[in-house]
């Protein structure tokens, strides 16, 4: 199986007619420095060529619409094709993002609307659906820690403390608003580690970045000391909305002492993630930071709605994004939670966190080893593959690989990097038991595998279009562009 | 159990130095080192003329998994780098301690030398961490 | 319930091989005291038929206008096999291509966008895209200043750059006191001059920014600029209209040199209005500077059998491996948006890219020589433009566009709401998909509302 590059398909002066218009002339009144010389390097193919072409590389991919597809803190839950549909009426689609306000009402109630549903279940009482992903939610939450301490004239807090299971974008977010990460340690159970905690917290404490659950799929029991240690030392804290779909419904992150958060909307509710994008990270705020949301954020005032800009003048934290966001990703996620409704939204994280436990205990009875086997499952859990390693000399990328060949997307590898030769595992609420067990006999057929024929796994994938890719020569040899 | 060159000196971050005339060393990153960050894609090396502290980040040596700070074992001023290694980063994993050195520094302070691991006390942190 | 699968019996089962009483017993870990109240403002669900009903009518309280507003987002045809294509699940369903061989579509696809992005803006490499145009600009910003280590974090904008672009450059840019410094056009001709340029002879920039079209719909004399920029050692960032790359001639190409990145929104090729997103931005830059750029990217390689395959690439630059010491916390790129686009580019090809520009300067001439006949109406600025340029008109713009909204037609984007700096003018688009008839209308229309 392959399908040739686009650009090799094609034929010297073809093209797909039917797509272009008819300038009156290919003379151009532009004076020649103005004018491009060269030309634009685009295939030269028919319109059946590259649907056949994209069609047929489609099918190269796994999704959720084809495969069980558990990767660990991303989220792969169905994604209703209704929802598709409702957000593509043509109006919604052809709006221009500078139509006033007045002309396009029916569309700013449905964002004003999804703003007051994120209140309710953020427990915080100001967003802005602006962030365009979860990690400019992170960026936008980080800078708005620093303006409010900013305000305050409370200059000296430079620090954003980060527990080591965290995202690599919790870091990579708090550097990008200028404050030094410091690292806190994680207990043997699996929590933060709270005694060392309170020795680095002080008053250039800025504020604390955490998953609840964590990343190692555990929910922080002491999360109320954690908030009150770092608030007694003038913190803030922000929650990275990465595993909202475990509590959605039981715990708001704001009853929990959080002061900002970010959710993503492509993970908790449930909108496409298109190959890696669009997200959507909308930012939710307690009262204290409010005034610094990034805008543009809707109001409704006086029975109409309309956007709250420069005009307003709020201390801001200022614009993220050319427009208003992904609004065709908010629209998706407000005709998620109209389906659902509040019971199903709380039935969300129910079932989630029942086929995690239910995987996870399976799991454990086969055979493989738990990172964490005294704790309850969040939505998602980990198991180590050490032992497997050291008997049989297989890693968990070898059985990620392998999972392939048996039709099952593989769980996140490697992270968090705290466990080694880890696979990160959630299922989400919308596969069945039969899916499960599926994967569970999968699983035991791969550790058969592992004992009778390691050099099956370590070769692994076999089914696939490609064999096992050489990526350290695509890093060496960089080949990023095709040349003719 | 990763190969130690006995006259060598070695630091608890995994750099080698070799001392050369004058005042002159030359650092790299050890056999061990390479195998924990496996295939090595691209080297970041320091520019001459830098000055670098001991303990302070000198190089980074990228694996398709990892990006790795190197730390200056001692403090001094970069006078000459492997410049081989941006095209070919690999000789760092075929031959550690000889065309895989990363770079020359002139240095301040020999006590830093002297400070540093012998062969022998390398071998066993080593093979503590490669037990563990 | 809707979308989980689990019967009463299945339930049952799960929760005694989990050994738990009930599924509130799986919450345990989780202090009493933390327990919500049930959601207090989130209505009940609805089935597929009623929420689609209710979202048609929303979908009715938006006017559907005849659009001749840009200002960073343009209405162009976008041929249905765009969308029917990029719609399929294995591509909307898909996540980031972290398993290569179970993801050969998308990257794929991901390395055949790169080289016509590449190729288009006449640059040597790309990533895989950014969240959008204003957000790649910040990125680009960012990247120069790592490149350009030995000058100082300052960067010179020339005018006009997108007044929502600036202000999202300054958000992002800010919090590493990154100094922004601005000059402005000059009204007479909607360009900087070159004169402009010698008040910062001995001043020290990282980088050079040259938005093209500028804000104005104008073209800059972009050689002058960027030799310049090369002289006093600063890079040279173009953000670019990538439709406008059809006709106008590439940042590669410019000056002695040509641009060191180049940056911008791909939501002319392919991309509905949408009411601003999601777009998608893309970066493209000299070979040299491949490491530093932000993001995914797609390269391609071989597997054991020796066999092409494609696999993300240079991932030890990314937040997941580096963290704090990434080039960016961005985690994915705008995977469909670039479906779409890619899909676009293929369609249309060299020849009907090149067609669809020249369509669009071509109306957007037309419509300027017809409404520059009416009294009072005047170009602002007299360079060279593509498909978008200002007037000033001898009524309230504001007054003019509502008018002409009730009309149908939003005429364009009022340049004092975008930025109170500028004066009292309006911005007017005109794409391949006006006709002569439609521009004729919208003439003798705001003829009727000027009068």
């Amino acid at each position: 199986m392959s399908e040739s590059l686009i650009f090799t398909q094609g034929q010297r002066g073809r093209f797909a007619t039917a797509q272009a218009p008819m300038p009156t002339t290919m003379e151009t009144d532009l004076p020649q420095e103005y004018v491009r010389q060269t030309p634009l390097g685009l295939p030269e193919v028919s319109e059946l060529q590259v649907v056949r072409h994209f069609t047929r590389l489609s099918q190269y991919n796994f999704g959720i619409d084809t495969h069980f597809y558990p990767l660990g803190s991303c989220t792969m839950k169905y994604n209703p094709r209704g929802v598709q549909h409702m957000v593509s009426k043509p109006s919604l689609l052809n709006g221009h993002p500078l139509l006033p306000a007045e002309y396009g009402q029916g569309l700013l109630q449905c964002l004003y609307e999804l703003q007051e549903y994120i209140k309710d279940l953020a427990g915080m009482p100001g967003v802005s659906l602006i962030p365009m992903a979860g990690s400019q939610g992170e960026l936008a939450g980080v800078a708005m820690i620093r303006a409010y301490h900013q305000s305050r004239g409370d200059h000296q807090r430079t620090e954003m403390l980060i527990p080591d299971a965290a995202h690599g974008t919790n870091p990579a977010s708090a550097v990008m608003c200028g404050f030094t990460v410091k690292e806190i340690p994680t207990a043997a159970d699996g929590d933060i580690d709270l005694a060392v905690l309170k020795t680095m917290v002080g008053p250039q404490t800025a504020g604390i970045m955490l998953t609840n659950p964590s990343t190692l799929g555990v929910f922080t029991r002491q999360i109320a000391t954690v908030a009150q240690v770092i608030h007694q030392a003038g913190g803030l804290l922000y929650y990275d909305g990465a595993n909202l779909n475990a509590i959605l419904g039981r715990v708001r992150p704001g009853e929990m002492g959080f002061d900002v958060m970010h959710l993503n909307l492509h993970k908790t509710f449930a909108t496409p993630h298109g190959g890696g994008g669009p997200g959507a990270g909308p930012v939710a705020v307690s009262e204290r930071l409010k005034p610094f949301l990034p805008i543009p954020l809707v109001a409704y005032e006086n029975g109409q709605y309309r956007w709250v800009s420069e005009g307003d003048g709020l201390p801001t934290i200022g614009r993220l994004s050319s427009f208003m966001g992904n609004v065709g990703i908010l629209l998706r996620a407000y005709a998620y939670i109209r389906l659902l409704g509040r019971t199903g939204l709380q039935r969300v994280a129910e079932f989630a966190t029942l086929n995690a436990n239910y995987l996870m205990v399976r799991l454990q009875q086969v055979g493989f080893q738990l990172a964490y086997p005294k704790r309850r499952a969040s939505h998602e859990f980990i198991i180590s593959l050490s032992e497997e390693k050291k008997q049989f000399g297989v890693t968990a990328m070898d059985v990620a690989k392998r999972l392939l060949d048996y039709g099952f997307h593989a769980p996140t590898t490697y992270f968090p990097l705290l466990i080694p030769e880890c696979l990160l595992i959630e299922p989400t609420e919308t596969e069945s038991k039969q899916e499960l067990d599926a994967f569970v006999d999968a699983m035991c057929a791969i550790r058969q595998e592992m004992q009778t024929d390691a050099q099956l796994l370590k070769q692994a994938p076999h089914t696939m279009p490609v064999r096992r890719l050489d990526d350290v020569r695509a890093a060496r040899e960089l080949d990023l562009i095709w040349c003719e | 159990m990763s190969q130690v060159v006995d006259d060598l000196k070695f630091s608890q971050t995994h750099e080698w130095v070799r001392l050369g005339n004058e005042q002159t060393i030359v650092v790299g990153i050890t056999d061990h080192a390479q195998h924990l960050l496996g295939d090595i894609v691209f080297v970041e090396l320091p520019e001459v003329g830098a000055q670098v502290q001991a303990g302070h980040e000198l190089a980074v040596v990228e694996s398709v998994k990892a990006a790795a700070d190197v730390y200056s074992p001692v403090s001094g001023e970069v006078v000459e780098i492997n410049d081989a290694l941006t095209d070919t980063p690999a000789v760092i994993n075929q031959d550690p301690y000889q065309e895989g050195w990363l770079c020359k520094i002139r240095i301040t302070d020999t006590n830093e030398v002297d400070a540093l691991l012998s062969a022998a006390d390398y071998k066993k942190l080593v093979s503590e961490q490669e037990e563990a | 319930m809707p979308f989980i699968p689990h019967t009463s019996s299945e339930i049952e089962a799960m929760l005694e091989t989990i050994d738990a009483a009930s599924i509130d017993a799986l919450f345990d870990e989780i202090p009493k005291d933390l327990i919500a109240q049930p959601f207090a403002h989130i209505p009940d669900g609805n089935n597929e038929m009623l929420v689609d009903r209710l979202l048609q009518q929303r979908a009715d309280q938006v006017e559907s206008l005849q659009c001749y507003a840009g200002a960073g987002a343009y209405q162009h045809h976008i041929p249905a096999a765009v969308w029917d294509i990029a719609m399929r699940g294995e591509f909307l369903t898909a996540y980031t291509p972290y398993q290569a061989e179970a993801s050969q579509g998308t990257l794929q696809l991901l390395y055949e966008f790169q080289t016509m992005i590449a190729k288009l803006t006449g640059m040597e490499v790309a990533n895989a895209s950014l969240y959008d145009g204003a957000t790649s600009l910040a990125e680009a910003i960012l990247m120069a200043v790592r490149v350009n280590k030995k000058r100082p974090k300052r960067i010179l904008l020339i005018g006009s750059v997108h007044p929502y672009y600036r202000q999202v450059v300054q958000t992002i840019v800010s919090q590493q006191q990154i100094e922004l410094v601005d000059i402005p056009v000059e009204s007479a001709t909607g360009v900087y001059a070159a004169e402009q340029l010698t008040a910062y002879e001995k001043t020290e920039f990282a980088a050079v920014v040259v938005q093209q079209p500028n804000f104005l719909g104008c073209l800059h004399a972009t050689d002058t600029i960027t030799d310049w920029a090369h002289a006093h050692d600063a890079l040279l960032i173009a953000c670019v209209n990538p439709m406008a790359m059809a006709l106008c001639q590439e940042p590669g190409q410019w000056g002695d040199t040509g641009a060191d990145i180049v940056c911008g929104d791909l939501q002319p090729l392919g991309i509905p209005l949408a009411f601003g997103g999601p777009y998608a931005g893309f970066l493209t830059a000299r070979k040299t500077f491949a490491r530093q750029m932000p993001g995914r990217i797609v390269g391609r390689t071989q597997d054991l059998d020796g066999k092409t395959g494609f696999c993300l690439t240079l991932q030890a630059r990314e937040q997941h491996i580096r963290r704090s010491k990434a080039t960016s916390n961005i985690c994915t790129n705008q995977g469909l948006l670039v479906t779409a686009v890619t899909i676009y580019l293929s369609l249309l090809g060299d020849t009907g890219l090149r067609q669809v520009a020249q369509t669009c300067h071509q109306q957007a001439t037309a419509l300027l020589q017809k409404i520059t006949a009416i009294n009072g109406v005047q170009r602002i600025g007299d360079a060279p433009f593509f498909h978008e340029f200002a007037v000033s008109l001898p009524k309230p713009v504001d007054r003019v566009l509502t008018e002409l909204a009730q009309r149908g037609i939003q005429g364009g984007v009022s340049l004092t709401a975008m930025d109170p700096s500028w004066p009292d003018g309006l911005l007017i688009c005109v794409t391949e998909t006006k006709t002569m008839d439609d521009i004729t209308q919208y003439a003798a229309q705001l003829a009727e509302v000027l009068a």
